[in-house]
């Protein structure tokens, strides 16, 4: 049991969470604990269907219901010129449907009321006829010639087709297989899931008439990113939009994006000149805001018979559904999905990525995947499981084999990525130690005998997160860097803005940390402000585990600003040169005197004073910065699972999980291990329960919390964790960031030991999730598409 | 309809829809906006209360069942000593990130400790079984209600 032994370390450490005081009393402020006088409630009538087009709309019943205050729909919106709305990936998306309907639960109508049940009411109330549609629920039927065409809003589109997007060098990659020993293909799927935090998406509009002034208070892992948006798209002037992120019940990516409430909730407080609350409910959640993967790839590896991988080469179909909404930056359409050649030394390797239309939900990216990272991880640990069924090698010795080796970095992938700091071995040994790994395949050996099925399986992952770096990538032009402030005041106390914002991630302590560790003023003196556009510097947010990388850079290097200004002013105060000086936690005292020093609450006042200072600096210890990134930072990980198989029920027990993560210098470990515990739950999930499927309608069948089934407390085991340590060379205090590691690693690891345990039935690929009919079916051989109904 | 409901200890009446549900009443009408509300379908369970001290999912319950009723929320765990025994398991073990399930899941864990002040891991998971977090992968959760147990048995705290 993990106890803190020092709760406020002068630093790094252990420390217990500052904002956990809040929290444990029920105190937290989410969006839906949001009251303003006169505040009224909007809700969306929705789609049934997946595609039909909108005949009629009659709102004057639902207007007539006392107590109703607007009904919006698309018709007005459009006088408005706000009925379509740019998204991340330069497409457009519908806020209220006009034509037709392209996904099921699509926004057709909102009603502003005095309370959120009368606006339910109302919504009864509203006549819409629909003119059902031919349907696209299958990726692979997008492009078939006579596929009914979704984006028909857009002149001139006659097909479904978004994207070609390629990587890396294919004819070298082909020349490689050419001449390859073995070459092993598979189809390998990652269906549609969701991140579904367990706060929905919300948002409180509160437009000022007089001033002009709008206050928004929503569910955004992005405050900065939205304000300027909402300036470009409804032409308001960004410096009088406020956008307010205050507690987030959880984001993983799923609140990254704008979605049409946050739009509608703006559009009614403008409308009726009181504030609008907004706040969808689960099934709303689930259906209509940002799922994520629905790849379907098909990976070839190229190797030597004994097991050297020479190139690996992958083709994608992504299904984007009905409009090309992913969060990710603007250059790159697949994501980081092209990292795919993942921790290996390969020779060659190149992927071709097409994306689709589909009459589904937006979104792509989300669900802690480093923009598309997870698929990337996932294909290649698949990819590797395969060969190593194939060469009839253990997939611990194929991968040890092929690994990079720590001489090797700095290293260049073959598409092109620059990994910064490594040592893949020494982690994989560490993980196999862990486990006892020979034992536990001599145990398997045993049991087979018995006709028992266990299964090991790994995964070892390359992450590249902290996007980014400025000439390399930027989110609908705005470019990837991050600022910080950092005041002193009089007494030492100080007070740092972020504009990254926390959802759990523990910003308030471990942000205050840094500073600490730099400055050596307590974690408890150091206030940290994030989440209000109108109290922090600019800067794009909290996702893709950026926040470490990018804002704990901009953190460590203005409190070294400060540092800086505070040597000037203790020189004066003890009369030597600022040369003189030597540092110590929280303290400059005279080389070779240490007793002859002044602390840095004793600067922090002298600053403030009437103390002469040398000619030119200005007194006070203020600073500000913005942090570019010179690259990614690159964590990676080692997991082990161990599951077994009740062949007759298919059902799966996942009996150990080991993980070791290297997520360079660890500024608080309990917070790092929280949230590697949390990414390996999501792991389970995915591989074993989590699935949006849809019908050929286009119905969603995983619509509610019982239909899309999250881990409990009694799927997961109690995960066992270990840790290696390569700082990051190019980041000030080393860090890497870790928020999503055991998320885009853990899937595979879980995967990989059910086909492990189903060995013995000649299965060497089943998609997830393997839930236990699908893992009956496989050792069966009659594996299925498990992302429709119809198949 | 009038209802008179005991909310941590303090009755309050008010005339309510038929159809308002507790959590609702809970959060607009008395202000106690530390329990959730999450899924409609209890699957969740951040909006979990105790009524008369077993844990319900206060999405599913009408405000009208409550009438003559207790119900217990997160407000009411902290005593005139301090934090009970459960918020602090939770804050030394780190059994939270973004908050929004911990009160749902504090509650249960009081409801547990009263019924069982000894649980071993496997009674706490599956006590917690009906709940949901995104953010802890349950470990640390457990860890805290054991502190709480733990600590409780030595410092004969009683909720």
């Amino acid at each position: 049991m993990t106890v803190t032994e020092n709760p406020t370390p002068m630093g790094f450490g252990r420390m217990h969470r500052k904002e956990d005081a809040r929290f444990v009393r029920g105190k937290g402020n989410y969006v839906d604990d949001i009251q303003l006088p006169g505040m009224l409630h909007g809700s969306f009538l929705r789609s049934p269907y997946a595609h039909a087009k909108i005949v009629s709309i009659d709102t004057s019943a639902a207007e007539a219901l006392p107590g109703v205050k607007a009904v919006i729909t698309g018709a007005t919106l459009e006088t408005l010129k706000l009925a379509w709305m740019p998204t991340l990936s330069y497409d457009t998306q519908a806020v209220l449907a006009t034509d037709k309907v392209r996904f099921q639960n699509q926004e057709v109508a909102f009603v502003v009321a005095e309370n959120h049940y009368i606006a339910r009411d109302a919504l009864e109330l509203i006549e819409v006829e629909y003119e059902p549609l031919p349907v696209i629920a299958d990726a692979k039927q997008a492009l078939a010639p006579g596929a009914p065409v979704i984006r028909d809003d857009k002149e001139g589109k006659t097909d479904n087709h978004i994207f070609d997007w390629s990587a890396g060098d294919k004819e070298k990659t082909a020349a490689v297989f050419a001449e390859a020993e073995v070459v092993v293909a598979e189809d390998v799927l990652y269906p549609r899931v969701h991140p579904s935090p367990l706060e929905t998406c919300g948002a409180v509009a509160d437009f000022d008439k007089v001033s002009g002034k709008l206050t928004i208070y929503s569910t955004t892992q992005a405050p900065h990113a939205h304000r300027t948006v909402y300036a470009l798209v409804a032409g308001l002037p960004e410096h009088k939009i406020r956008v307010v992120s205050p507690d987030i019940g959880g984001g993983f990516g799923g609140k990254v994006g704008i979605y049409p409430g946050y739009v509608l909730a703006i559009v009614g407080s403008i409308v009726t000149g009181k504030p609008v609350k907004w706040m969808e409910d689960r099934n709303e959640h689930l259906t209509a805001t940002a799922f994520a993967r629905d790849y379907h790839m098909r990976g070839e590896i190229a190797a030597t018979k004994d097991g050297k991988i020479r190139a690996l080469r992958v083709n994608v179909l992504a299904d984007h559904g009905a409009f090309n909404g992913t969060a990710q930056p603007t250059k790159f359409p697949a994501g980081f999905f092209h990292i795919f050649t993942g921790s290996y030394d390969l020779e060659a390797a190149s992927c071709d990525v097409t994306g689709v239309y589909t009459n589904k939900a937006p979104g792509g990216v989300a669900y802690a995947c480093s923009f598309r990272i997870t698929e990337a991880v996932y294909l290649v640990e698949r990819m590797i499981d395969v060969l190593a069924y194939e060469l009839k090698m253990d997939p611990a010795e194929l991968r040890m084999k092929n690994l990079l080796k720590p001489e090797q970095f700095p290293y260049t992938t073959p598409t092109g990525w620059e990994y910064d700091s490594g040592d893949y071995p020494k982690a994989l040994r560490l993980a196999m130690d862990m486990v006892e790994y020979e034992k536990l395949r001599q145990e398997q050996a045993e049991k087979r005998e018995r006709g028992e099925y266990m299964g090991i399986g790994i995964s070892f992952f390359t992450e590249g997160v902290g996007a980014g770096p400025r000439k390399h990538m930027d989110i609908l032009g705005l470019g990837m860097a991050d600022g910080a402030e950092l005041r002193v005041h009089p007494t030492g106390k100080a007070v740092l803005r972020l504009s990254v914002q926390t959802q759990g991630q523990g910003h308030e302590t471990t942000f205050a940390q840094i500073v600490a560790e730099e400055l050596g003023i307590s974690p408890d003196d150091i206030e940290v402000v994030h989440g209000d556009t109108d109290q922090t510097p600019f800067g794009l947010g909290t996702y893709g585990s950026r926040s470490t990388p990018v804002s704990g850079a901009a953190t460590a290097i203005v409190a070294r600003k400060v540092r800086d200004r505070a040597r000037i002013v203790a020189s004066a105060m003890l009369e030597v040169s600022p040369d003189d000086l030597d540092w110590e936690k929280g303290r400059f005292f005279v080389k070779g005197d240490p007793d002859q020093g002044k602390t840095i609450q004793e600067i922090a006042m002298a600053a403030h004073s009437s103390l002469e200072l040398p000619e030119g600096v200005e007194g006070h210890l203020d600073a500000t910065t913005v942090y570019n990134p010179p690259n990614l930072t690159y964590p990676f990980g080692a997991y082990i699972c161990v599951v077994d198989v009740d062949p007759a029920t298919g059902q799966v027990k996942v009996r150990r999980f080991i993980a070791v993560d290297d997520c360079g210098v660890r500024i608080n470990p309990m917070i790092v291990e929280g949230q590697v515990h949390g990414g390996l739950a999501d792991g389970i999930g995915m591989a074993l329960m989590q699935l949006m499927a849809f019908d050929e309608d286009g119905n969603h069948l995983g619509a509610s919390l019982m239909d899309y089934l999250l881990p409990t407390a009694l799927e997961c085991p109690s995960w066992e964790l270990g840790e290696t340590v390569t700082p990051s060379p190019h980041h000030p205090i080393g860090a890497k960031g870790v928020g999503e590691s055991a998320t885009v690693g853990s899937p595979a690891a879980v995967v990989n030991a059910v086909l492990d345990a189903l060995k013995p039935f000649g299965v060497r690929h089943a998609d997830m999730p393997l839930t236990p009919s699908n893992v009956w079916r496989a050792a069966q051989g009659r594996p299925i598409r498990t992302d429709l109904a119809i198949s | 309809m009038q209802i008179t409901v005991t909310v941590n200890g303090e009755q309050h009446t008010r005339d309510v829809e038929p159809r308002l549900l507790l959590v609702h009443f809970l959060r607009n009408e008395l202000g106690l906006t530390g329990t959730h509300w999450g899924c409609d379908t209890s699957n969740c369970g951040v909006c979990t209360v105790t009524l008369d001290g077993v844990p319900v999912k206060s999405c599913t319950v009408l405000a009208v069942m409550a009438d003559g009723k207790q119900v217990g929320t997160v407000e009411g765990l902290e005593g005139p000593d301090g934090l009970d025994p459960v918020q602090q398991g939770f804050v030394q073990c780190h059994g939270l990130q973004c908050g929004f399930c911990t009160p749902g899941m504090m509650i249960t864990a009081r409801a547990l400790l009263n019924e069982n002040p000894d649980p071993s891991e496997q009674e706490i998971r599956e006590a917690i079984s009906g709940q949901l977090c995104r953010c802890t992968g349950y470990e640390n959760i457990v860890r805290s209600v054991r502190w709480a147990a733990e600590h409780q048995a030595k410092e004969g705290a009683q909720p």
